[in-house]
């Protein structure tokens, strides 16, 4: 099992949860994020001074996918979130150690 | 910065346009129709009826300044950190109360203490509180007594709310409060009684009609007072100039605290002819509402017009404050002006508010709602251009008048402020100011669930 964490643009939210959706891949947690890689952030004026806005708003999803789907779920989710603008943002994976069903107990790939 | 040079030219030129087309408005007004209807315009009705619309203007126009306690503290919420605004609320419901009891207490009999009621001739008034005679009994003057307590305990009240928009975010609770005690029971009669109590300065012949002076710039000498004392917000200013902006926690807020303080100004203005019960009085009242209005919204415009020339894009703060001084400016004399001059004078209290609000910050003088310069700078002018509308007034009368409260009032408060600040202390701790007043003044928040609210979770 690996974790796949993606941080995105907040408005491709919709196409990349379809995305994955259409996989087959069912569960995944979303956070709303401030963050910056190239993408600078831009000034405001507030009452005559200047303040920079350095962090933009991401969206952060997890999604815990088997082994086997892994390469498949990356695809899909670059492709839905690209805009091709800097900014798009970019997916990590890690490895899982073990995963557990909390109502049923089922664990690793059964859990998922 | 020829950047900004550029765009100020280009402002002030913006401005001097839409002054053009402005220009054939001003034709109109003043000369009534010649055929006179068959009444007299300034007798008044029967003795009875007269009392009766005095003390209906006291009692509704009396209630609408009490609703501009409410516009301050939205306007004043709106424009805090959320962290604070529990607090800012706090202060203004307190402030209010605390005007109310005050000017019962002392205040007004200090502020008006009859002919024969100077301890020092018309200068400083008798010390007593109020009472009212029994409603059978009310019938010394042309309206009930506690039309007139009311009316005025709303202006005391209104002029205290002035301080704690510009101290917010830094300020324990208490100490300010104290200071409002003294304010609005002994600064702010004391030099009301000048003019509106008919001491010295109404002798002279000083002309504030609703008070531009004797409210407003009162209120803004004494958060001047206050904010030197004070020192800034932590983190506001930096080395080598910097300005760290720190931006309101709610434009909803901050535009409906504006509009009821628009709305809350009718009263403030139009209740200040002090008599509704003649054709010509009527129409007065008329004449104030529709002057008041007019300065206002030519002060949102040209503050509007101003902050989109000068820094590219409109600023919703700058448009409510410019709402305000425009109100502030007219206040002074809202009846003698024809309406194309309200215009004018309200505009240039939206150019008042776009430059000095900038200034202040050069000057690091932290004002968060902006209130010295709608309240204090734009009080001034639109106390100095009397002269330009009403005939009766003089500019260097005008001009002593502010000079003098200027002094009193900056000089008392600046004394209570430093004897508070040596004594009780007036700042919050860093950690204290840093984690926000609401938790450690109050110890409620403003918006528990959101944000880093505490009840997140």
């Amino acid at each position: 099992m690996k974790l796949l964490t993606a941080i995105i643009k907040p408005f491709k939210l919709e196409e990349v949860r379809t995305a994955l959706t259409d996989l087959g891949l069912e569960g995944m947690t979303v956070t709303e994020v401030k963050g910056y890689g190239r993408q600078k952030g831009h000034t405001e004026i507030y009452r005559g001074a200047e303040y920079a806005v350095s962090f933009l708003p991401k969206i952060k999803i997890e999604i815990v996918v088997p082994t086997a789907q892994v390469d498949k779920a990356l695809e899909v989710v670059q492709s839905a979130a690209r805009t091709g603008q800097i900014g798009d943002g970019k997916i990590f994976v890690s490895p899982i150690e073990r995963t557990i069903r909390v109502r049923t107990g089922e664990t690793d790939e059964t859990a998922l | 910065m020829s950047d900004f040079k550029r765009n100020l030219s280009v402002g002030i030129a913006a401005v001097t346009v839409l002054a053009l087309t402005v220009a054939p408005g001003l034709a109109q007004d003043a000369a009534a129709p010649a055929a006179a209807a068959a009444v007299e315009k300034t007798a008044a009705t029967a003795p009875n009826v007269d009392y009766i619309f005095n003390t209906l203007l006291f009692l509704m126009t009396g209630f609408l300044v009490m609703w501009m306690a409410a516009g301050f503290a939205m306007l004043e919420a709106g424009l805090v950190r959320s962290k604070n605004v529990a607090m800012q609320c706090t202060k203004n419901i307190a402030l209010y109360s605390i005007g109310g009891i005050m000017f019962w207490l002392i205040g007004y009999n200090l502020m008006y203490p009859g002919d024969d009621g100077w301890i020092v001739a018309d200068t400083i008034g008798k010390f007593m509180p109020v009472t009212m005679p029994a409603p059978g009994e009310d019938t010394g003057g042309a309206y009930a007594t506690g039309s007139d307590w009311f009316f005025q305990m709303v202006f005391c009240a209104t002029t205290a709310s002035i301080v704690s928009g510009t101290l917010a975010e830094r300020i324990k609770l208490w100490p300010f409060l104290i200071f409002i005690v003294v304010l609005t029971g002994f600064i702010y009669p004391i030099q009301g009684s000048w003019e509106w109590g008919t001491g010295w300065l109404d002798d002279m012949g000083f002309s504030d009609f609703a008070g531009s002076t004797l409210v407003h710039s009162c209120g803004g000498w004494a958060a001047l007072a206050g904010a030197l004392l004070l020192g800034a917000r932590a983190g506001k200013y930096g080395p080598n100039g910097a300005i760290n902006p720190m931006p309101g926690s709610s434009m909803p807020l901050a535009t409906l605290g504006t509009f009821i303080l628009w709305l809350g100004w009718f009263g403030f203005n139009g209740g200040s002819q002090l008599a509704l019960g003649s054709l010509e009085n009527a129409s007065a009242v008329a004449r104030i509402f529709v002057n008041t209005n007019m300065a206002a919204a030519s002060g949102v415009l040209v503050a509007m017009v101003l902050t989109q020339v000068i820094y590219g894009k409109v600023d919703l703060t700058m448009a409510l404050n410019g709402a305000l001084a425009g109100l502030v400016s007219i206040t002074a004399e809202p009846l003698a002006p024809a309406i194309w001059q309200s215009v004018v004078i309200g505009g240039v209290g939206g150019v008042i508010v776009v430059f000095t609000v900038p200034l202040l910050d050069k000057l690091r003088i932290d004002d968060v709602v902006g209130a010295i310069p709608v309240h204090l700078f734009a009080g001034i002018w639109g106390t100095l251009i009397v002269a330009w509308t009403n005939a009766d007034a003089n500019i260097v009368v005008q001009a002593t008048g502010v000079a003098a409260i200027g002094a009193f009032v900056f000089v008392s408060s600046f004394v209570m402020w430093a004897f508070l600040k040596f004594t009780i202390g007036l700042r919050p701790s860093l950690e204290d100011e840093t984690n926000g007043l609401d938790m450690s003044e109050i110890g409620i928040e403003a918006y528990p669930e959101f944000g880093t609210g505490s009840q997140r979770i």
